[in-house]
């Protein structure tokens, strides 16, 4: 067994791999600085539920293209998402609800009816799809799809970049300086939606935001700057993608969860070695004189 | 009369002004002015509506009657400093970008920020005493430190009117003076300056006028008079009547 055959042939040799690859790749670049940006914004849960909210849109999209279509669930958990952000959005504004309060009822209210929408037809094993994604059987309209999701989603993250790292680090500022920062919270919300769609195209809905708050999880522990964070967080997302799919396709495991807990492992040895991690503190080294 | 007709044109008139939380007042019915470059302190206890005053005129409150008469001045010549900003202190922010943002009217969300505006930043830094500190993350500053970044930020905003609320609180004695000495120096370059404070030694020693209020104003005018403890007893009994079941207020139709 060579590094070769164990790291490199499994892309050489299957198409399906390689589609894999991109996709995880894709989808780090994608919905990792997101992921930064959520966890900043303390709506780490928030992912979270939203990737529960596309669920019924994408049932939907299941029960009308007639089974697996993944083009058809992408667009229905679009829909479905942003509806859910723009309700809750607008409901923590003219109520007394926060935002969280109104987006867990929310997406508790989607997820029953996903469920309920996909057992009305499929059978189990389409649900399990849906929920844990199908990266094997990712196809090239999908990997487009995915691709297209985080191409935008870079290019709206760097044009709007300082009034979203405005919006994010003092909203009062914002607003009292007359920048819509709703508007920017709003394109936030919308690139939320996007990047979880890409990820359920590739993961599930419930492993799309793994790949979007571990890698997040991890830049805190090592980066000190937003840009360096962004980075991490990338690097992060995609380590854990491919060697997720090596460690599923030498072990036959499921691709998506190993690529989560690829993930979680990264996180694991950053609590340990990272600079306020667990090591640091058992053995701290010697003050600075000043 | 040149000069006074612009003078009442930019200073902030408020007229019968009342803002309600759920139907009860917490500013009720006040009446005055800040002139254009005056130096106003509002006082008075806990509750009694002063941090929901600068709010009203500002703007970002609802008026349950009468009328604030801004006298021409948009939302970007205010310069805002809130009692406890909604800001995450672990914010992985320079303090240079968080100086920055104080350029928003100028740079606002896409246009470039030129070496002026670095310089200018930079300066902005040194005049608070924290030169040099531009590269570090707010995170690694102490309460009083970031204070004077958040004034820095102020002194960029360059704005017409400037309106802090409890500047102050949590903040050692050396901060508070430079920060005093700050304020001290926009209030000669014309600004108008209001601004929510509690200790009353700083009222006296620094502003020349003083609103004192509970709920309603007890009395707008000279510190020294204001705050006479006649009036300072006044309001520490005004503050502590609260009635749930209040009946609704015919003061308006009364006056009309």
């Amino acid at each position: 067994m060579t590094l070769d055959s164990i790291f490199i042939a499994p892309f050489v040799d299957y198409g399906f791999m390689r589609r894999a690859l991109v996709a995880c790749l894709a989808l780090a670049l994608g919905s990792a600085p997101i992921g930064v940006l959520l966890m900043l914004r303390r709506m780490s849960l928030m992912g979270d539920a939203m990737s529960h909210a596309i669920l019924p849109g994408a049932a939907v999209g299941f029960l009308i293209a007639g089974g697996l279509s993944l083009p058809a669930m992408g667009l229905g958990g679009l829909v479905a998402g942003l509806s859910i952000a723009i309700l809750s959005g607008v409901i923590s504004r003219t109520t007394a609800l926060r935002e969280d309060a109104s987006f867990a009822s929310f997406y508790l209210t989607s997820l029953a009816l996903g469920v309920l929408i996909v057992s009305l037809r499929g059978s189990n094993i389409d649900l399990l799809h849906v929920l844990f994604g199908t990266i094997l059987a990712i196809d090239a309209r999908a990997l487009y799809l995915v691709g297209g999701i985080a191409s935008l989603t870079i290019v709206i993250l760097a044009v709007v970049y300082r009034p979203l790292v405005a919006e994010c680090f003092d909203p009062g500022f914002l607003r009292a300086v007359g920048g819509r920062g709703s508007l920017y919270h709003f394109l936030f919300l919308l690139l939320v939606v996007l990047n979880l769609v890409a990820g359920f195209e590739a993961l599930g809905t419930l492993m799309a935001v793994g790949l979007m708050m571990l890698p997040a999880a991890v830049a805190r522990l090592w980066a000190q700057s937003l840009p360096a964070m962004f980075a991490t967080a990338a690097l992060t997302a995609a380590l854990s993608g491919y060697l997720g799919l090596v460690a599923s396709f030498h072990f036959a495991l499921a691709s998506g969860p190993t690529i989560i807990l690829t993930a979680s492992c990264i996180y694991g040895v950053s609590l340990l070695l990272s600079p306020s991690g667990l090591l640091r503190r058992l053995y701290p080294r010697r003050h600075f004189k000043a | 009369m040149g000069g006074l007709a612009t003078m009442m044109l930019s200073s902030i008139k408020l007229e019968d002004v009342t803002v309600a939380y759920a139907r009860h007042p917490a500013v009720h019915h006040v009446t005055g002015a800040f002139s254009k470059g005056s130096m106003t302190a509002i006082a008075g206890p806990n509750g009694a509506g002063k941090s929901t005053l600068l709010k009203a005129i500002m703007g970002e409150l609802p008026l349950a009657g009468g009328a604030i008469d801004r006298g021409g001045l948009s939302a970007r010549d205010f310069g805002y400093l809130p009692q406890a900003a909604e800001i995450d202190r672990q914010f992985p922010m320079s303090v240079a970008d968080t100086v920055m943002l104080g350029a928003w009217h100028r740079s606002g969300a896409f246009q470039r920020i030129d070496r002026q505006a670095v310089a200018r930043a930079q300066n902005a830094l040194t005049a608070v005493g924290l030169e040099g500190f531009g590269a570090r993350n707010i995170g690694s500053l102490s309460a009083g430190q970031f204070q004077r970044v958040l004034f820095a930020r102020l002194l960029l905003q360059d704005a017409k009117v400037i309106i802090l609320d409890e500047p102050f609180t949590a903040i050692d004695a050396r901060t508070t003076r430079d920060l005093l000495d700050i304020v001290r120096r926009w209030h000669s370059d014309g600004r108008t300056i209001i601004a929510v404070l509690h200790d009353f030694d700083q009222v006296r020693a620094y502003f020349p006028e003083t609103l004192l209020m509970a709920r309603e104003a007890i009395e707008w005018g000279p510190t020294t008079v204001a705050m006479s403890s006649r009036n300072l007893l006044r309001a520490r009994a005004m503050a502590e009547s609260w009635d749930e079941s209040a009946d609704v207020c015919e003061e308006e139709t009364a006056a009309a």
